[in-house]
């Protein structure tokens, strides 16, 4: 049997890393309550998926993030070529998405799914965001109720969120 | 998605799957379409399978046979010049626009139709 280990525990190392480095401790969303669920209502081959990316992906004529708590997104067309698209962000390794930028913006696997008839249609359009925003705040009340609005008018079934 | 499970149980989404591979590698390893397609797959059948929310399903999948990836990850490095001082080597937070390449710069359009930029106002 392969020897595992446990998930990393990123709250934890974050914790450690900030008081070794004397900051005060990272404000981390909880949400106790349970989240509000709708049922799925048909098969997901029959349904149109929309994909949502906070790792910083943008397409090239687009202007790109910045990292001081940028709340702003971007609306990519799901077949834009993989030559125009790139990724900035400044807490991951960016290596492997440059490289292959499927591993944080998989549009072109769900395109895959697509033709296998797994899922009815990626939507045309995908919203990606920088991620790296320390106000809740606004996320809640201006960043994500946007994409909300956005999907909604998009008429997607269901909705896959790939963070960083 | 996530391959970060406590921050991912904190925020107590709906429905989650949990990939316990590197961050930056939510939807799969680089260049290997039968993974990322795997991943994605088992996604789709958590999605259609989960009834309790809050459900957070973990794949079958590991990064490599050999985990010491997950010790060299976010631990401070102790400066040995000074005592107790530990340097914080995050990259720091530039307030414009971080382009991949010099010619994403130019070719930027400022008026970028499919940028979004919200109010930002208190």
């Amino acid at each position: 049997m392969a020897n595992t280990q446990p998930p990393i525990d990123y709250i934890e190392r974050t914790r450690s890393q900030y008081a070794a480095l004397r900051y005060e401790p990272y404000a981390w969303v909880h949400e106790p309550e349970p989240p509000p669920f709708t049922p799925i209502k048909k098969p997901l081959s029959d349904s149109r998926i929309a994909l949502i990316c906070s790792g910083g992906i943008y397409r090239q004529s687009q202007i790109a993030f910045h990292y001081k708590d940028d709340t702003s997104f971007r609306i990519i067309d799901t077949r834009a070529p993989k030559r125009e698209l790139r990724v900035t962000h400044f807490a991951y390794d960016l290596t492997d998405a440059r490289q292959d930028i499927n591993v944080v913006y998989p549009a072109e696997t769900l395109r895959d799914l697509e033709q296998l008839a797994v899922i009815g249609e990626l939507a045309p359009r995908a919203y990606t965001f920088m991620g790296g925003i320390y106000s809740s705040r606004k996320v809640r009340s201006q960043l994500a109720p946007a994409i909300v609005d956005r999907l909604v008018k998009d008429e997607v079934d269901v909705a896959i969120l790939v963070p960083v | 998605m996530s391959c970060a499970l406590s921050i991912t149980q904190a925020v107590n989404p709906p429905r989650a799957v949990f990939l316990d591979y590197p961050l930056g590698h939510t939807a799969g390893k680089p260049n290997d379409k039968s993974n990322q397609r795997r991943i994605m797959i088992d996604a789709i059948r958590a999605l259609e399978s989960i009834q309790a929310p809050g459900t957070i399903a973990t794949l079958n999948n590991q990064w490599a046979s050999d985990h010491s990836w997950k010790d060299m990850v976010m631990r401070p490095r102790a400066n040995t010049e000074r005592k107790s001082q530990h340097e914080d080597d995050r990259v720091e937070r530039y307030p414009d626009p971080q382009y991949q390449t010099e010619e994403d710069a130019r070719l930027a359009d400022p008026a970028c139709p499919t940028c979004v930029f919200l109010d930002d106002s208190e």
